[in-house]
This record gives structure tokens, C-alpha cells and sequence, in this order.
């Protein structure tokens, strides 16, 4: 598992039902692209986040596939509908097999 | 051995492919990576829009941003990267619309393009150049 992976996401704490939200995900992550050089010459192998998805109450939202050209501590912003109140579940995959998931809880009121 | 003018010129044309053969394979594997995103469907423009900066001074993080109403999902490919593949969004049911923004990497100034299924099937295409003032791929 990489170090230090952190992910961090930012979604409003309330809406009103039906509302459009724009939300900001960062994780980090050295996004290592498999072409770099390490200093005797060897190539890094690649060790990147592969797929990124959110749900909201299980129902998809958005899902990201990733390659090496995607940079360093991969940041995504998109928008999303809230029908009723839930939680936002979003999850990164990487290379290495670990999983990172964050939950973010959203009320409509 | 001498050296004809007929030698000369065949050495000359030879050196010329040779120089010329990086950049048609860029081209192809990209029109390759295309063609397998839409199963060799042809595109059209229109319908889709993105975003990215004329002159990137570091090419280790370009913002982009793409957004196509009505598309299902949207592929991104840098043309002049080693692997062009970038990422590919997949919209579903609770999207609020069918855009989204990252940052990539790219490799030196090159094409950034898009290609967006639509609901109905079809496929759009849109690209633009970015100037990248130093690389993002870290030779």
C-alpha cells in the first residue's frame, strides 16, 4: 500500500431535494506514471489509483477510469443530484489492490 | 565504396521516414484509442466542450475540464503522451450533468481530445492544443 494516502472531499451538509451539488474530491497519491527513471536508469514500474467511483445511497454518480496521465494527488470536481438525504460513498481503487473509501452524509431539509 | 547521387538520395529519403515515424505512431495509437472507445463509429463535432489551458507552464498538472449535455460517457486521450490514454468518465443516474474536471499530465505540446458517447449512440469529438512549457513525464 502506498503511504500516506489521504483522501479528502468536500460535499455541502445540506440541500434542498432535487438540488444539483458540485462536489470536490483530492486524494493523495504519487500517481507513479511508469515512465519515469529512477537515478540508475531502471524504469519506476506504474502504481497509480486505476478506477474512482461515487454512489449516493447506492445508486451511481460518476465513475473515473484512470491511467498514467492523470497527475499527482488525482482531483476530481463534478456535479451530483440529491433526491432525498444519504450519504455519498466514494471509493478509489489502486494498483496495488488497497481500497480507499470516505463517506460524506448530505440532509435535505 | 562511392557514394552515387542515387545512393545519396535513397539515404536521404530512408533518414526522412525514419524521422517522420514517431509522430504517425502517435497519431495511429491514438486513432486506435478512439476507435476502441467507439467501436469505429465515426464522430462528429459539436455537443461537447472542453476546457484546458492555450500555454501550460508546468505539464505536470494541467487543469481540464469537459462537459457534454446528454453524453453517457466521456473519454480523454493526450495525443503526443507516451500512452495517450487519460481517463474516462462514466456519468450515471445521479449525475447532476454530464461534466467533470481533473488534472493531467502531459508530455510536451500536443492535442488534448475528447470523445463523448451520447445517449443515442453516437459519438463527438472535440480537441484542443496546449503549450506545454516543461514536461510532465519526468524522462
Amino acid at each position: 500500500m502506498a503511504s500516506g494516502v489521504k483522501p479528502r472531499v468536500k460535499v455541502p451538509k445540506t440541500a434542498s431535494a432535487g438540488d444539483v451539488i458540485t462536489i470536490k474530491t483530492l486524494i493523495s497519491h504519487k500517481m507513479e506514471s511508469g515512465q519515469r527513471k529512477d537515478s540508475d536508469g531502471n524504469r519506476i514500474p506504474q502504481s497509480i489509483i486505476n478506477t474512482f467511483t461515487c454512489d449516493f445511497n447506492g445508486q451511481n454518480v460518476i465513475n473515473v477510469e484512470l491511467h498514467g496521465a492523470i497527475s499527482t494527488n488525482p482531483y476530481f470536481q463534478f456535479e451530483a443530484t440529491v433526491p432525498e438525504s444519504g450519504d455519498f460513498t466514494f471509493t478509489w481503487n489502486d494498483d496495488d489492490g488497497s481500497v480507499y473509501t470516505e463517506t460524506k452524509t448530505i440532509t435535505v431539509g | 565504396m562511392d557514394f552515387t547521387r542515387r545512393d545519396a538520395l535513397i539515404l536521404g529519403a530512408g533518414a526522412a521516414t525514419v524521422a517522420l515515424l514517431p509522430v504517425q505512431a502517435f497519431a495511429s495509437v491514438s486513432d486506435d484509442a478512439i476507435a476502441a472507445f467507439t467501436g469505429g463509429a465515426a464522430t462528429s463535432e459539436g455537443g461537447i466542450e472542453l476546457t484546458a489551458p492555450e500555454i501550460a507552464e508546468n505539464g505536470n498538472t494541467v487543469p481540464v475540464a469537459v462537459s457534454a449535455p446528454g453524453a453517457v460517457s466521456i473519454m480523454l486521450l493526450a495525443a503526443g503522451n507516451p500512452n495517450p490514454d487519460v481517463c474516462t468518465f462514466n456519468f450515471g443516474p445521479l449525475s447532476g450533468s454530464q461534466s467533470a474536471s481533473t488534472r493531467i499530465r502531459l508530455a510536451g505540446t500536443q492535442d488534448v481530445v475528447a470523445v463523448a458517447k451520447m445517449a443515442d449512440g453516437s459519438f463527438v469529438q472535440t480537441s484542443s492544443v496546449v503549450k506545454v512549457t516543461i514536461g510532465g513525464c519526468g524522462g
